[in-house]
């Protein structure tokens, strides 16, 4: 049956024709409207292309390049992307993973449960964005009145406007989007452990916390692992929900990578936004190159 | 390991944190505009009002934009759908020697920011005159949508045996009265899931938008969302009101087809 389900078909002039015919459609709108104005944006990270004086666009190597280094907004710029990945992935990773769990027996109206849990990812990252803002608006803000009713502060914090709490008030509403995807890819992935492993575990009187440990995160590591990976690909190219949420403000402070590219594009330097994309590009390639190395070097099954 | 108890809690507490955001962003909306900036705030109004959606209505043109965004949204989604259909087929079905590369092909589209496109995309479609038309957006939200869709799509062809096919073939259809006839049918679900994912994905696009379409009776949803925190002073008794009806319909959507969808994006990651 295994067969039956992966066989595929051989290679044919014939057959080829008629593959080439069902894949042109698709190949040519992601050829005209994706690659054409991605390629010719790439090589703008080349040239002096700078909306404010378009009569020079010549060649001018990697001064782009240097120029980003030598903005002195760049090192603030990469640490913040850094924190923004970081803290918004560990928690939805670990929210996630706890959700998964507690998803994976049954219980009545589970279905419900996941399609009601299911519904930040019907909202756009801008979206997301406003509904945050609100939430933590200084003066009328939901989040300040709860903690103020807990006890917890004593007056308003200006959460988007001071620099450290807005980096925190971002992240939490990235971690608020995020958790729901991890919680089911984990779910799924639980759903593929073999149950005589849990009955081998159970007879050999491991404890649930050793049969976590030892047989359902090993086994399924490899997913773990690219789930982890995609999202951290996403989370670094996700400028819409902080655009959304304080348009990289207060004073630069909470900008990343790609929401700083867009504050240059609109400042209209082209060519230096275009050059700080490629550096997205390599920056994500290398990760994804350790990322893999190192994950599947650790453990023995693949 | 840590009782009913504690998972009825786990469960029951992410879930009021996941709504509360949108019961907010609601509530706010129906308070008549006045309440929203009131202390102590409200957190069952007073009095409702629908004041913020005739206002929505009456002086911002929203009608417009949700129009737009319907037709926008609706065309591009069936038709990147039926593009999918058929090269996802293809790619779950048959062997050949460009098919890692077009694999490779589509992730990267994920990888580069979008922003680089952007400029060079308004030059092509300003020569094209397709620059502030809702045709040129379609083919625009077409390209975005393929890649992700084709994916998942792949996905739910590789989860039906061969053999069905081979079997209608043997009842006298051909490959394509298989595949439309016999294969589509036992895909529903796949495909209203591609449908609804993509039809979100181009209701929710901003980017885009912003950049292609300027003029008022051109403009979709978020485009407007945008131009309503552009200016200073958020007017937030609208706000409230346009993001619920973004929103929306595009939960109710997701609610109907989550399982699916959750179906597609799994089938690929847990396979091995």
């Amino acid at each position: 049956m295994e067969d039956e389900l992966t066989r595929k078909r051989p290679f044919t002039a014939r057959r080829g024709l008629g593959i080439a015919a069902f894949l042109a459609p698709a190949v040519a709108f992601i050829g005209v409207f994706t690659y054409y104005p991605m390629v010719t944006g790439s090589q703008m990270a080349f040239r002096h292309w700078d909306l404010n004086d378009l009569t020079d666009t010549s060649w001018v190597g990697l001064r782009n390049v240097q120029a980003v280094f030598a903005d002195p907004a760049w090192h603030t710029v990469l640490a913040n992307t850094a924190l923004w990945v970081f803290g918004s992935l560990v928690p939805q990773f670990v929210i996630g993973f706890a959700l998964a769990l507690c998803l994976r027996r049954r219980f009545p109206l589970r279905g419900l449960y996941q399609a009601l849990v299911f519904f930040p990812w019907a909202v756009s990252g801008f979206l997301i964005g406003i509904l945050f803002r609100w939430l933590y608006n200084s003066e009328f803000g939901v989040v300040n009145d709860l903690l103020e009713k807990a006890g917890l502060i004593d007056q308003p914090v200006p959460w988007l406007a001071d620099p450290r709490t807005a980096m925190v008030a971002i992240i939490s509403a990235n971690i608020w989007y995020g958790v729901t995807f991890f919680a089911i890819m984990i779910m799924a992935a639980l759903q593929s452990v073999p149950e005589e492993l849990y009955e081998a575990a159970a007879l050999d009187g491991a404890g649930k916390v050793r049969t976590l440990l030892r047989i359902t995160v090993p086994y399924i590591r490899v997913t773990l692992a690219l789930t982890v990976l995609l999202r951290t690909i996403w989370i670094f190219n996700f400028p819409d929900l902080i655009f959304g949420m304080t348009g990289g403000g207060p004073n630069n402070e909470t900008q990343i990578v790609t929401t700083w590219m867009i504050t240059i594009t609109q400042q209209g330097d082209y060519g230096k936004a275009s050059a700080i994309g490629l550096l997205v590009v390599a920056i994500l390639l290398v990760f994804s190159v350790f990322f893999l190395t190192a994950t599947r070097g650790k453990g023995t099954a693949r | 390991m840590i009782g009913k108890l504690g998972r009825a809690g786990i469960l029951g507490g992410w879930l009021a944190i996941t709504l509360f955001p949108l019961y907010w962003i609601v509530i706010t909306s129906l308070k008549d505009p006045g309440d929203i900036f009131r202390f102590p705030i409200e957190y069952w109004p007073r009095s409702f009002s629908l004041e913020n959606y005739t206002q929505l209505f009456g002086t911002a043109q929203f009608g417009t934009y949700v129009v737009n965004s319907l037709i926008v949204s609706a065309v591009a989604a069936a038709v990147a759908t039926g593009i999918s259909i058929m090269s996802a087929y293809v790619l779950a079905r048959f062997e050949f020697r460009t098919k890692s590369a077009l694999l490779m092909a589509a992730l990267v589209t994920q990888m580069i920011p979008a922003f680089i496109a952007l400029g060079p995309l308004y030059q092509m479609m300003t020569a094209l005159r397709l620059v502030d038309n809702r045709f040129g957006l379609i083919l625009v939200y077409i390209a975005m949508c393929i890649p992700f869709s084709t994916v998942m799509l792949r996905g739910f062809f590789e989860n039906i045996p061969v053999a069905l096919e081979e079997a209608a073939m043997i009842d006298g259809l051909s490959r394509f009265g298989a595949l439309f006839r016999v294969l589509l049918a036992v895909m529903r679900p796949g495909i209203v899931a591609a449908f609804v994912f993509n039809f979100v994905s181009c209701w929710n696009e901003l980017f885009l938008s912003v950049t292609l379409m300027n003029s008022d009776a051109n403009k979709t949803i978020p485009t407007a969302l945008n131009g309503f925190i552009s200016s200073f002073n958020i007017d937030w008794g609208s706000m409230s009101a346009a993001a619920v009806l973004t929103i929306v319909p595009t939960m109710v959507l997701f609610a109907f087809a989550s399982r699916h969808i959750v179906e597609g994006l799994t089938a690929g990651a847990t396979k091995e």
